[in-house]
């Protein structure tokens, strides 16, 4: 960490998107997710479309200087849909992608938009085939009687090529707005969660889910939360966690009983009585939750904090870091401009020891759990020069200015860092502004 | 408890911003939110439960002060000899007054319970109107604005029916009623007086607050009317939380301010 005393710096690496201030609405960077070796790094977009970066494995020197991630495969996961029935539009953008774990050769992952996930194959091919017996180079189909010989096609390298396709698409199952996929630790299974409900599905079966958890009241009027995110656990795959818009968190144990809708384990912190105002419910609301790697905590990420818990204690969590404090006397102000609404994710490194999570302005925030330091960073064009070592930032909540603060009042609320992901191994982080995708490592000393 | 530095123009313009955007959400790409939605009821709920706690407080102060000056002045005019001559008198007066006349007597004075103009009125009325709105069983009407064709109408404990100038005499008696339980409500201390005088010193309480329609600006509260409409279900639930706000206020007070929790989309 970039802290007094510290032995870590974060330099810029890279950063992949238009350059021009203008935004386009189907450029919006919409997740983030590095698959289970960190070699490669997806993105989707509002438009609908996924970008997949690989990581250049073959120049490994210097030594200080990690490899870059280029462009790996393009393709649109998802297209705008129309429900006739209820005439509302589908937005074709794309909610999350999760990787699942690379069993042969190709890559697997599930995109989900609102309403429907789809199962996408990503496979390279490298080879040809030549030499066919009845048909031309072009395609087009000999004449039999031409044909004298007979000949083995064989197989000669081509250029890389990387395609997409998709091998699964799991529709019509959720009424609500889908907001979390999770894969299981079993390989077989995954949930998906809206607002109201989670289904669980198995990957080779798309006709049917079965639903784990219903929220949905039988009166509507008497409708008080909703469902947030959902996660399986790491390892046990019969555990599975859930947040609410009331700011809890429900453990469930699919062996229990068929339906879930009763928890195993309750995780609520008692709200502060003193800190209420017209936006408590808002700003308690949980807009992430994520297992630590050894399955032994969870994150949760509300409005103005990121929350630890230990899966052994419901009462409380056991670390609590503010984010963005300052902004606590301006809720009302982004209230009405939205931002208030505005969900940021969290993510955890490789051993568990760091948290990360987004804020304004392109900063993002970085907490060391043991040291109890933490940081404030920046992804801007202005520190992009290769392995410059980005500086850390400090927002200045009231009284005097400092030299190099911001003032609160000076954030720019319009460059939101919401997405973030952690390489599961090294020290490389991908930060998402609005457009474009920042990638950072540490550097070595 | 909210913050006791919101104060009540923060939360009308917290109630006009909820609802903008709530009928905004009705056109927004990929339907409705109900995630967001169901935060912005929370807001919605809050700042109503502040705006309608100041408000009533509000109210009794005014109400004591009235009482107090009320008091005072009557035992300067009253004869003790005379008094069931000048509750007759009252009496009569509520029966043939015009709705009009008495607007016109009435003194303009500023506490008009904002919750009635919410809770009834669509758009300012003619006095006439107004007066008729407001004391029939003003806790039991909701005047709907539908978006989709635009039609204004007023449901009454279920029905509908046109807003109207009703017979000053029902007018007086219906609202002895609901001005009575005001009292209590408030845990009003009613003087050594007689009963009845405090029946028609709240009687001409209650027409003089009532009258003051016209001289209000209407601006705030006429624009949260309009943005008021019923949608089709909504989020009752929240209002089984009003633990504190029922101490003072009462029950069917709240019941009949269903219209600004039901500004809600559901499914």
């Amino acid at each position: 960490m970039a802290g007094p005393g510290g032995d870590m710096q974060w330099c810029f690496s890279q950063v992949k998107g238009a350059i021009d201030d203008d935004v386009a609405e189907a450029d919006i960077i919409s997740t983030v997710e590095f698959n289970h070796t960190g070699e490669l790094l997806a993105t989707g977009d509002k438009g609908g479309r996924v970008v997949i970066f690989q990581q250049e494995t073959e120049n490994k020197n210097p030594p200080q200087f990690r490899s870059e991630y280029n462009v790996y495969s393009t393709f649109q996961s998802h297209e705008p849909e129309f429900d006739y029935l209820k005439s509302l539009e589908i937005e074709e953008k794309i909610n999350k992608i999760r990787w699942l774990p690379q069993k042969n050769a190709a890559q697997f992952l599930l995109s989900t938009n609102d309403k429907t996930i789809k199962l996408w194959k990503i496979s390279e091919r490298d080879k040809r085939p030549e030499g066919y017996n009845l048909k031309e180079e072009d395609g087009r189909y000999k004449d039999p009687n031409s044909i004298t010989k007979l000949q083995v096609p064989v197989l000669i390298p081509m250029d890389l090529m990387v395609e997409a396709s998709p091998r699964r698409v799991f529709a019509n199952a959720h009424t609500y707005h889908i907001n979390s996929i999770s894969v299981n630790s079993d390989n077989e299974t995954y949930l998906s969660a809206d607002d109201l409900r989670i289904n669980l599905w198995h990957l080779e079966i798309t006709d049917r889910s079965f639903n784990i958890v219903d929220i949905k009241p039988a009166n509507m009027e008497e409708l008080t939360e909703v469902i947030t995110a959902a996660e399986f656990h790491p390892h046990q795959c019969n555990t599975f966690v859930y947040s609410s818009s009331k700011g809890t968190i429900r453990m469930c144990d699919m062996r229990a009983s068929a339906l879930c809708d009763k928890h195993t384990k309750l995780f609520e912190e008692p709200e502060d009585p003193s800190n209420r105002s017209f936006f408590s419910e808002i700003i308690s609301s949980i807009s992430d939750v994520k297992f630590s790697h050894n399955g032994r905590y969870m994150m949760t990420r509300d409005y103005l904090s990121v929350k630890i818990w230990d899966l052994n204690m419901e009462s409380r969590p056991v670390e609590t870091y503010q984010v963005h404090e300052y902004l606590r006397s301006k809720l009302c102000s982004l209230y009405e401009n939205d931002c208030i609404f505005d969900k940021f994710e969290c993510c955890w490194n490789g051993n568990d020891s760091v948290v990360m999570t987004g804020s304004y302005n392109n900063f993002f925030r970085m907490f060391e759990r043991g040291h109890r330091r933490d940081v404030t960073l920046e992804a801007s064009r202005e520190n992009s020069k290769p392995l410059q070592v980005l500086k850390p930032r400090k927002v200045c909540a009231g009284g005097k200015r400092k030299k190099d603060e911001i003032s609160v009042d000076s954030l720019d609320f319009n460059k939101k860092i919401l997405h973030t992901a952690w390489h599961p191994q090294d020290n490389i982080i991908a930060v998402a502004t609005t457009n474009n995708l920042y990638i950072f490592q540490d550097k070595v000393i | 408890m909210i913050n006791t530095m919101e104060c009540v123009a923060d939360a009308q313009s917290l109630i006009s911003i909820s609802l903008m955007k709530i009928h905004n959400s009705r056109t927004q790409r990929g339907g409705i939110k109900l995630h967001k939605n169901l935060l912005v009821s929370y807001v919605l709920r809050n700042a109503r439960q502040v705006y309608i706690k100041e408000k009533y407080a509000e109210i009794y102060r005014m109400q004591q002060y009235e009482e107090v000056m009320t008091v005072c002045n009557e035992i300067q005019e009253l004869n003790p000899l005379e008094l069931d001559a000048e509750d007759a008198e009252d009496e009569d007066l509520a029966r043939t007054t015009c709705c009009g006349e008495d607007f016109q007597r009435g003194s303009m004075k500023d506490p008009e319970p904002a919750y009635y103009r919410s809770c009834c009125m669509e758009a300012p009325l003619p006095p006439c109107d107004q007066l008729s709105v407001n004391i029939n069983t003003h806790c039991n009407k909701t005047t709907v604005l539908d978006l989709d064709t635009h039609v204004v109408t007023t449901v009454d404990n279920g029905y509908i029916h046109q807003d109207c100038c009703c017979d000053a005499f029902q007018c007086a008696q219906s609202a002895q009623a609901p001005a009575k339980k005001r009292k209590m409500d408030f845990g009003y201390c009613t003087s050594d007086l007689d009963e009845l005088q405090d029946f028609t010193t709240s009687r001409k309480r209650l027409r003089r607050e009532d009258c003051v329609y016209s001289c209000q600006d209407f601006t705030d509260t006429s624009n949260i009317s309009n943005l008021i409409s019923i949608f089709g279900s909504g989020f009752s639930g929240l209002l089984s939380r009003q633990a504190d706000l029922e101490q003072i206020c009462s029950k069917q007070a709240l019941a009949g301010l269903g219209a600004w929790t039901r500004a809600i989309v559901a499914f």
